[in-house]
Parts: C-alpha cells; structure tokens; sequence
C-alpha cells in the first residue's frame, strides 16, 4: 500500500472538509460504539476475560520463537507448508512462485490486513493474475480502486449511493439502492469466481501452535468459500497471530467479536488443521501458510512489545476521537487509528510517520476499549521519546523545551517571568483574554482566545494573602 | 459555608497548585486552599514548586521531564498529603513520575512515596476526607466533563458528581459525550489545531444540547481549552473548576 503518513495533517484537514465523509464516521460511531459496550457489559466477566486474553498474548509473544516453531512442525506433520518471509517484497515473491508452481490464473481472496500491508494484490495483478477480494467491503473498495479506512469495515467510508453507483458504473447492473438488491448483485458475481478460482488467499486470525490449526473469524463465510474451493490455499500472517493452545481460543474468540462488532460469536469461525485430507469431503489440495515478519521481530523489545498483542479488532479506532474525526485514509498506511498511529511507525520507520504519534492527546479511549488492554497511549509516549531521541524534533521545539525546563527548576526566575508576561501582554490583553499568540503558539489562536497571565499569579497571592489567611482568621478550628 | 460535619484532622497538606493554576486560574488555587482549610485541614504552599513536567514528557522530552519532576521529589516530601487541583497533574506525579526514575532505585522509591500520597482534589475530598456533606450553594445548571487523565489514568469516575450533587441550588445536568477528550492534549492544541478544535466542537456542541449555563471539570487545561472557544465564539456559558463551585471567592482574577 502506498506511504502517505508524511501527509497526515493535510490528508486530516481534507477528511474534516468531506460532509459524506463526516457522516459516515458519524454513523460508524453510533452503531460499533454502542453495540461493543452492550454486548462487552452483557459477557459479565468481560474484564476478567480480556485479562485473560492479554496473559494469553502475552505468553504467546513471550515465547514467540517457541509457538511459531511448534505450529510450523505441526502443520508440516499434518501436510501443510510453512514459509518465513522477512519482509513485504520477500512475502509477495513466496506467494508468487506457488503462484507459479501451481499454475493458478485467478486468485479469490478473504479479507486480510497482512496482505494489504504487503501490497499483494497490486503485485499479483502485475504478473498477469486475476485477483479478486471477496469480502463485500474490500470488493467495494476493490471495484473503487481505493484503500481500506477501518480494519474490520474497509469501505466504511462510502455511503449507499455511492456503491450503488459504483455498481452500476463497474458491473453494468441496473442502478439500485436497495441494500439486499446489492448484496444479491455482489453475490452473484462472487460465486462465479470462486467456482473458477484456482488460488485462494485469506488472513488468519489466530494461529494454534498445539495444533498447526489456522482460524479464520468472518461474518460473509466469504473467508471458508476461500480457502476451501480452490485448489491452492495460502494464509498470510503476521507472526504475532499465534496463540499457544486450542483452549485458548474461546477466550480470544469472545473478545475478538465482541469488541469488533459487538457480536457474541461471528457468523463463522473456521478452523483449518492441515489441506484436504484422503477423507474429507473438500478442502484444497494444498495448504501454505506464509508467516511475515516485515518489522515485527523489532517489535519485541520489551518496551514495544505489547505492540504485538493487538488481535485487529478496530475498538480503539472507533473510540479514537482522532480517527472519529478524520477516519483511516488520513493515517496514510494499513493501519489506521490508535493502533496504526504506534504500528505504522514501528514498521515503516519514525522518519516517515512522525506525525502519527504526535497526533493525540493521550485521552487513553483506545486502551479503555482494547480487548488485551494494550497501553497504546504509553506506546505513543515511547514513539515520542524515539522522536526526540533521535533528533527528529524542530529546533524550535528543542530549544523551547530546554529553556522551559531551565526555568521550571528556577522559581524565583519562573516567578518573574510570570510577572514579566504579565506586564508585556497588557497592550493585547482585552479583559484578561488574548485574541492572537506569535508563532510557534499562534495554532491555539486559530480558533480560542488565549487566557492572559494573571496580573496576581497564584504565587504571589499565596505569599501576599493567603499565607496569613492560614495563620489566623478562621483558622483557630485547626486541630 | 463551613461544613460542620467534618471533624478536625491533624493533617498538613501540601498544595501542588500546577503552573496552570499558578500563572491563568489562581482564583482556583484560592478556592482550593479555603476549601481544605474549611474542612480543617492545615495547607502549605511549598513555594519552591513549579510544574510537574508533564508536558515535557509528554513531548517526549524525558530528559527535562526529569530534571523537572525531581525536584518535586524533594519539595513536596514532608507532608501527610499532597492535594493536586488537577487529574492529569496528579497523573503525572502519580502514575509517570514513578516511571521516570523507574532506573534510580533510590529516585524511584522517592516518587513511589510521594504517588501514594499524592491525590486529585475531588479524590481527595471523597475517598480520604470522606466528604459527605458540603456547605455550598451555586445558582445553575451544571454539565460535567471528565478530563481524560482523571477519569482513564487516576479512575475517578463517580467523586467530582457525588460532590456536586452536594451543592444546594445546583442542578447537575447530564451531557453526552461527557467522557470524551476535549481536543485539549496539552501542545496537540497547539500542533495539531485544526484537530483540537474539531473535537473542541463536539464536545461544546454537547454542552449545548445539555442546556447548561456552567460547564465544570476538575482540570484547568481543559478548561482554558473549553472557555477559550466560548470566549471568542462570544458565548456566556460559564466554566468553572471544581473547587470554584465548593468554595465560591469573591475575587476575580
Ligand atoms: S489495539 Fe486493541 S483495540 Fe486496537 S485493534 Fe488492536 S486489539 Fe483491537
């Protein structure tokens, strides 16, 4: 997917502007929110479950090394393929030569964010593939030639009118608006391709190291038609997928699909434990599972680590009152919201995403809905302390920063300057508020008055009145 | 106004005021003093103090972060309480200061001490006073807004409405959104102002719908945000801090 984080405050300020866009988000925001707080208050135990489920990611990451391995060997046992892939270019040149070895022409593929990371469909589209998403969100957005804007609902961002539109424009159907209409017209032209494809390409949601098992959690069965009628299966994941046993599942379950839609259990979870067996009825003749790393084995430093636990569920961006005002596309890359503002410059690079971290006010309405309790605000503070680490702050910034801490640590001189502010801004102050401030603080300005230095600090009011007021006065009821 | 049902406590409190307070609100310094000191409580203001680092640290600068929050290891040791007229002031004595000198066994143990004894003033007042009936009255409807650092770091929920609702005269109405971010975030206000202020928006556009004529919160950050919008939109909506509403004071600022 193409890199535009450099352009976030621009792509923001853009989305703040689209009404279609701020409707949408605004209908986002009533339904996902709502529905996740009923169906989490009606589990009864949802914090005990969603400490569960951290203390199960976390172990599952601790011995990341350990699971992936065992998982590895148990799907070979079972008759499936593993392959590493280090990074997005190696990841795309795996599934290009079974591609190949295979003979496919056309791929379907279920929703994955793997594969959005790693550019797949673009490239396989390049070799002379035909590829096809079969999610009904990503089908739109693939008939659209766009992105995905949320993790669990790609096309979020469009409106009924404009996918009707896009169907009537891209398949030649009749113009309607009518919402089962669509579906049924989607429909149609997914099963045709599915019957003709040779290659499949899913996700997977979780990873079982005890049983080689991949799980795939959909809500279309989009995800099981996949993996099922082609000849070829290959699930990408990202290493971090991993659980270590099938006990541990329903836990993950419950707080997947109840904090990514509200739902008690989705409409499918599909559990594939190795290809087609000499007994099964369907399946695909083979069975690759490609695991990507693409920056997450840096991810493991203790610091950043819980980084890795995110199950993509899209809470946070629903309670995010950043993503709720400018939606996914603004972030630039993948992963949009809270979690994308710490992934996305974690794997493509701080110089390339600073904005991101920088973009929030730590109100910490993501970790409050996360279902493994990720510190994403914490996480965002240690991308901060990367930035400046690393020099990659203005001059300004530093400077500012070094003179304030300066006079923090002088109080007398901190209470001079507070009287020096005081007396300098008495030509602009109109009843103790300021209209402008000079640059670098003219952005609070823009849109609010900026309050005035009191004339009496509270410093000073203490040493002249209320210091005494304390000795006598009322305050003979002292014990 | 003296609440007569708190007995006399033995206790000295420091008042960390926060440069906030310090240098936009003191009115609100002021009524947070006569307020301790009417429940009996005996208030010093370590002059030495400044700010607790937090927005350096939240910049990312840790370094001056530090070098800050250290010397309020050292200025407010020595008292039985330290009572912070702010959620995410408090926060960053007691959640992120410790987290700095998480390195320096012997800093470290300093800021562990000083975050257990350090309290946000509603928390304060509810959970260590053990306020139940405060004297005071207020004429107006009244919106509350739970500052993030308050409600998601320090988990203070329930206290600044169980003190309100003490209030005689005072009508606490209900506001949508009541728990969501302001847009203030410190310098995101002046960084990303754009931003700030489409969730500023919102969240007036509640206060609105809420029909009330005061807004009250407990953090002055985001109440120079909230009034700062009022102000140049040239709106009367008053906005108050907590300890105006429980210790009303006669002078302006
Ligand atoms: S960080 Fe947490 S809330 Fe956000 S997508 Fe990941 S699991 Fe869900």
């Amino acid at each position: 997917m193409r890199l535009a984080t450099e352009a976030f405050v621009t792509n923001a300020e853009r989305a703040l502007q689209d009404a279609t866009l701020q409707q949408a988000l605004t209908r986002l925001v009533n339904n996902f929110v709502p529905r996740r707080l009923e169906a989490m208050a009606a589990l009864g135990n949802a914090e005990e479950l969603r400490t569960r489920a951290r203390e199960i990611k976390a172990e599952a990451i601790a011995h990341l090394d350990v699971y992936l391995e065992q998982f590895a060997a148990r799907l070979q046992q079972l008759g499936g393929q593993v392959h590493w892939a280090d990074d997005a270019a190696e990841a795309r040149q795996i599934i290009a030569s079974l591609a190949a070895q295979y003979g496919v022409k056309r791929v379907v593929k279920g929703k994955s964010m793997a594969t959005e990371e790693i550019d797949l469909n673009a490239f396989l589209e390049q070799q002379g593939y035909e590829v096809l998403e079969t999610d009904l969100g990503e089908y739109i957005i693939q008939l659209a030639g766009e992105t995905p804007s949320h993790i669990i609902a790609p096309a979020i961002h469009k409106t009924r009118q404009q996918i009707a539109a896009l169907f009537h424009d891209k398949l030649g159907v009749p113009y309607t608006e009518h919402i089962p209409e669509m579906t049924q017209i989607a429909r149609r032209t997914l099963r045709q391709h599915f019957l003709q494809a040779d290659m499949g390409i899913t996700g997977v949601n979780f990873a079982i190291a005890e049983t080689g098992s991949i799980v795939l959690v959909t809500n279309e069965g989009n995800g099981r038609l996949s993996s099922t009628l082609p000849r070829l299966h290959v699930a990408v994941m990202g290493m971090e997928k991993i659980i270590p046993r099938l006990a541990d599942l329903p836990v993950m379950l419950k707080v997947l699909t109840n904090s990514a839609t509200g739902q008690k259990i989705s409409s499918y979870v599909t559990l594939i434990t190795g290809p087609r067996r000499a007994t099964d009825l369907d399946g695909p003749e083979a069975l690759h599972v490609v695991i990507l790393d693409n920056g997450r084995t840096r991810l493991l430093h203790e610091e950043t680590r819980e980084a890795l636990y995110c199950l993509r569920c899209g809470a946070c961006l629903n309670v995010c009152p950043i993503y709720q005002n400018v939606g996914g596309h603004a972030y630039g890359w993948v992963y949009p919201g809270p979690i994308g503002a710490v992934l996305t410059p974690m794997l493509v690079g701080l110089d390339r995403a600073a904005h991101l971290p920088r973009a929030s006010t730590l109100c910490g309405a993501c970790r409050e809905a996360c279902p493994v309790k990720i510190d994403l605000p914490r996480l965002l503070l240690h991308l901060r302390h990367d930035l400046v680490q690393t020099r990659r702050v203005s001059p300004v910034e530093r400077l500012l920063f070094a003179l304030w801490a300066w006079l923090m640590q002088h109080p007398t001189l901190y209470g001079w300057a507070l009287r020096a502010a005081a007396w300098l801004q008495t030509p602009f102050a109109r009843q103790g508020w300021l209209r402008r401030l000079p640059p670098p603080f003219a952005g609070w300005t823009q849109f609010r008055d900026f309050r005035a230095v009191a004339t009496r600090p509270f410093r000073q009011r203490w040493q002249e009145t209320l210091r005494h007021e304390g000795a006598s006065g009322g305050e003979t009821r002292h014990g | 106004m003296v609440s007569q049902s708190v007995p006399q406590r033995p206790w000295r409190v420091a008042l960390f005021a926060t440069c906030l307070v310090d240098a936009f609100c003191p009115e609100v310094g002021e009524a947070t003093v006569r307020l301790l000191r009417r429940l009996g409580l005996q208030v010093d203001f370590p002059q030495a103090q400044t700010c607790c680092g937090q927005p350096a640290f939240n910049a990312g600068f840790r370094h001056q972060a530090r070098a800050v929050a250290r010397r309020n290891l050292e200025i407010l040791a020595g008292y039985d309480y330290v009572v912070v007229p702010s959620g995410s002031c408090t926060a960053m004595l007691r959640c992120f200061t410790p987290e700095l000198f998480a390195d320096t066994p012997a800093l470290a143990a300093q800021a562990q001490a000083l975050a257990a004894r350090t309290y946000e003033l509603s928390e304060f007042l509810v959970r260590v006073v053990g306020v139940e009936r405060i004297e005071a009255t207020f004429a107006g409807k009244v919106a509350y807004h739970a500052s993030c650092h308050l409600l998601r770091e320090l988990g203070v929920k329930e206290e600044p409405r169980r003190l309100l609702a003490q209030v005689q005269g005072l009508e606490l109405v209900p506001m949508e959104l009541a728990e969501q971010c302001c847009g203030f975030g410190g310098t995101f206000a002046v960084k990303y102002p754009t931003l700030s202020d489409a969730m500023l928006r919102k969240k007036l556009a509640a206060l609105q719908r809420a029909g009330a004529d005061t807004l009250v919160s407990c953090d002055s950050g985001c109440l120079l945000h909230l009034a700062g919008r009022l102000h140049r939109q040239g709106e009367g909506i008053r906005v108050l801090h907590l300890a105006q509403v429980l210790q009303p004071t006669t002078e302006g600022p």
